[in-house]
């Protein structure tokens, strides 16, 4: 980084928070639901349901045995019409569970808080809420808050920065759920037994920042840090080094610096599971862009399809010619509005076609706008070069693996080029040895 | 699944929004930093130093287009970075230059410099400053044959004389040499848009403001043609405003493609301008090093940026 400068390097983008003051509404009920079997990242679950079962809100419906994966709930109560093998967001077929919904919720019977007095039930029951990181990543919550080296973690690091623009579920996470965020924070800290808690919230948040203050006041294990309103103050690695100073060693994980980072989504989730014991089946989240009549934070339960909560929006108000799952920094575009909400969705934005179409490249005038704005500090312009005469040595000398594809370089590029996109397929092009 | 808008949905790889800057908005900024010069260009050596622009301008433009069009290339006149090269190299030409000789040194700024070496972000040198010594030694009288500033009613510019520097080089009559303040306003014999420091020095801060350039090369630059001045005993506001240091320091030397990324590699590239512009002023037998400098660094900018790396995040140099 510079040397001018204890933050790493970061950008300005317009913050489009349109929905920032909009309360959650609760979406009804679909008349169905798909539930895909890729809620994470790690194993896919099998379903645990044949067709023709009826399910309850809160029933395990997919699950599986291999360590990195959680199981995956019911989100309503009907029945069980379909499974079968659909293409899902990541471009891969996987099996979806289609439920029939009878509109009543009725919620599985003997669902009850967990039983929890060590940090081995905790972690158990971290695993049995199905939670994943509800950031983006969906990385199997009960396996990072569990690291070989526990003991050595000194801290406990909440994401609400948020950085991504026009996203706001977060935001409204902390101002509705914010008893249900403290609490989660502070059975973390007990059974992890971490001796300090932060929770980053960007600058822009303002309110959240006071409220939260206001609560955790008499805590002092408790921080609530503001972060500059720049973009990537989420990203695990920058969020890290702006609350605690440190940087992580290529190849190590947050946790061998003695960091544990994890959404506010997820805390807040984890907490009312350990209140009431149901799992994690409905997601908080903004629906915007410019395409969208009216721009709403809607918890919707998960499996509902896109197309469902747009018209809970009021449907489109211009021809949609893009529709993002995530923020428009690094969400990814899906080819139909049939997708559905999973874990991990934040944000659905749709595009008119003047947004969604990207300025056309031009030749790069190595300006270096991507190499001061690179917060892992890469070298957006020579990663490229290396690329376009596919020198898969370079590209690792280069470090292309240390990128996030958080998208600074992209954004702030005048010749348009596509630089985060180079770099995803930089890594694979390294992964596969180059032999392409 | 609902299939809904299959097919009619863009798909592309994040991020979906883009900063509005664009290369051609870069190049619009650098000619709005321009204008202050070129505008006291025309009062200093009256109308044909306008004229002597527009045509290094016109030729520039008109090269490029012709080169793409022949080698069946997308035309990229419309990046304004052609018109950016006239206007530099115009400014490098004294006013009485004949119009042919600016036509070639177009020629060499945009065909042989920058397209043949495959067109913007491409070439090794910055193409004004490459065209200005090419035509130096080619030309070496007319490009040494300084109109003095006409007086601001009169059109011709057939008086000539030497530039402060020269004056200066020729160390016989040093009483001659212009105030710091004519120097400062640009009216003395030179470049016809070196002259003004005031106008450039606007132009750089508008730079600046921008964000188009980094503070880092014009500092290094001038402040290392200053020390160096105060060092050898001479007036170091007299060297920073003489010759093309101002004009060098914030328009040639910061040229992108030929200047190091990163700010320790465009400190070290300021200073060693900065040295070599001060080191033929001082010791050669030419009165002004700016273009040979800028020259000589734009070739060692790859050997700095490989030895100024930094590191990423998680502590590897790349």
């Amino acid at each position: 980084m510079s040397i001018f400068s204890k933050h790493l390097p970061a950008i300005h983008v317009e913050h489009y928070k349109y929905t920032a003051e909009s309360p959650t509404e609760k979406m009804p009920v679909p008349d169905k639901v798909y539930i895909s079997m890729v809620q994470h990242i790690g194993a896919p679950c099998q379903p645990k349901v044949e067709v023709g079962d009826l399910v309850k809100v809160g029933q395990v419906i997919g699950d599986t045995d291999a360590f990195v994966s959680a199981p995956i709930h019911s989100s309503v109560s009907g029945k069980v019409t379909a499974i079968d093998k659909s293409l899902t967001m990541s471009g891969v077929w996987d099996l979806i569970v289609t439920i029939t919904t009878d509109k009543k919720q009725e919620v599985l019977e003997g669902l009850a808080p967990p039983q929890i007095d060590d940090k081995d039930s905790f972690i158990k029951a971290v695993r049995a809420s199905g939670l994943v990181g509800l950031g983006g990543a969906a990385f199997p919550t009960h396996i990072k808050f569990n690291p070989k080296n526990l003991d050595e973690v000194d801290s406990f690091i909440i994401n609400g920065a948020e950085c991504e623009p026009y996203l706001t579920a977060d935001y409204r996470t902390m101002m509705e759920n914010s008893e249900l965020l403290i609490n989660g924070l502070k059975n973390t800290l007990k059974y992890l037994k971490i001796k300090r808690g932060i929770i980053g919230i960007e600058s822009n948040k303002a309110p959240a920042i006071n409220k939260l203050r206001a609560m955790v006041k008499d805590n002092p294990e408790i921080e609530v840090m503001e972060l500059r309103s720049v973009y990537p103050q989420g990203g695990e690695r920058v969020l890290i080094y702006e609350t605690t100073g440190r940087e992580i060693p290529i190849g190590k994980l947050p946790a061998d610096i003695g960091a544990i980072v994890s959404n506010i989504s997820s805390v807040v989730a984890l907490q009312n599971f350990i209140e009431t014991g149901m799992p994690l089946v409905s997601k908080k989240v903004t629906v915007s862009g410019n395409a969208i009549r009216i721009p709403k934070n809607v918890e919707a339960p998960i499996g509902t399809p896109i197309s469902q909560l747009i018209t809970f929006c009021g449907g489109y108000k211009r021809t949609p010619k893009k529709i993002i799952m995530g923020g428009p920094m690094m969400g990814a575009a899906v080819y139909d509005d049939g997708m559905t909400v999973n874990k991990n969705t934040s944000g659905i934005l749709t595009f008119d076609e003047e947004l969604a179409t990207l300025p056309k490249e031009t030749p790069c005038i190595s300006c270096g706008r991507c190499i001061k704005a690179c917060p892992m500090l890469l070298m957006p312009t020579l990663l490229a070069k290396a690329y376009d005469a596919k020198d898969v040595e370079q590209l690792q000398k280069l470090n292309v693996n240390l990128c996030m594809e958080c998208g600074c370089c992209s954004y702030v590029c005048p010749a348009k080029k596509q630089l985060a996109f180079t770099n995803k397929l930089g890594k694979r092009l390294v992964m596969e040895g180059g032999k392409k | 699944m609902g299939r809904y808008n299959q097919g009619t949905l863009i798909v592309s790889s994040s991020p979906h929004i883009v900063d509005n800057v664009t290369t051609t908005r870069i190049m619009l900024d650098v000619l709005i930093a321009l204008i202050p010069a070129f505008i006291m260009s025309g009062v200093i050596f009256g109308s044909r130093a306008i004229l002597l622009t527009v045509t290094c301008v016109a030729a520039c433009v008109l090269f490029e287009a012709g080169f793409q069009y022949i080698t069946k290339k997308d035309s990229t006149i419309t990046d304004l970075s052609a018109v950016v090269t006239g206007v530099l190299l115009g400014f490098n030409l004294p006013s009485s230059l004949p119009f042919w000789m600016a036509v070639v040194g177009s020629f060499v700024a945009i065909v042989v410099v920058k397209q043949i070496f495959g067109g913007i972000g491409q070439n090794f040198a910055n193409p004004a400053i490459t065209a200005r010594v090419v035509l130096l030694v080619s030309f070496a009288t007319p490009m040494t044959t300084w109109p003095l500033p006409s007086n601001l009613l009169g059109t011709t510019d057939a008086v000539t004389g030497a530039t402060p520097l020269g004056i200066l080089n020729m160390g016989t009559d040093l009483s001659s040499l212009p105030s710091n303040m004519d120097l400062f306003l640009g009216f003395v014999g030179g470049s016809l848009g070196e002259t003004s420091a005031i106008a450039l020095l606007i132009g750089g801060i508008y730079l600046l403001w921008r964000k188009v350039i980094e503070p880092w090369i014009p500092l290094a630059f001038i402040g290392t043609v200053f020390i160096f001045a105060l060092l050898a005993g001479q007036d170091p506001i007299f060297h920073i405003c003489a010759g093309g240091v101002m004009l060098g320091a914030f328009f040639m030397a910061t040229d992108y493609t030929t200047s190091p990324h990163l700010t320790t590699g465009k400190i070290v590239f300021g200073i060693g301008c900065g040295l070599m512009t001060m080191i033929i002023r001082l010791y050669g037998s030419y009165p002004e090093g700016v273009s040979f400098a800028i020259l000589l660094m734009n070739i060692l900018t790859p050997q700095i940026d490989m030895l100024f790396r930094r590191k990423t995040y998680g502590g590897v140099k790349i």
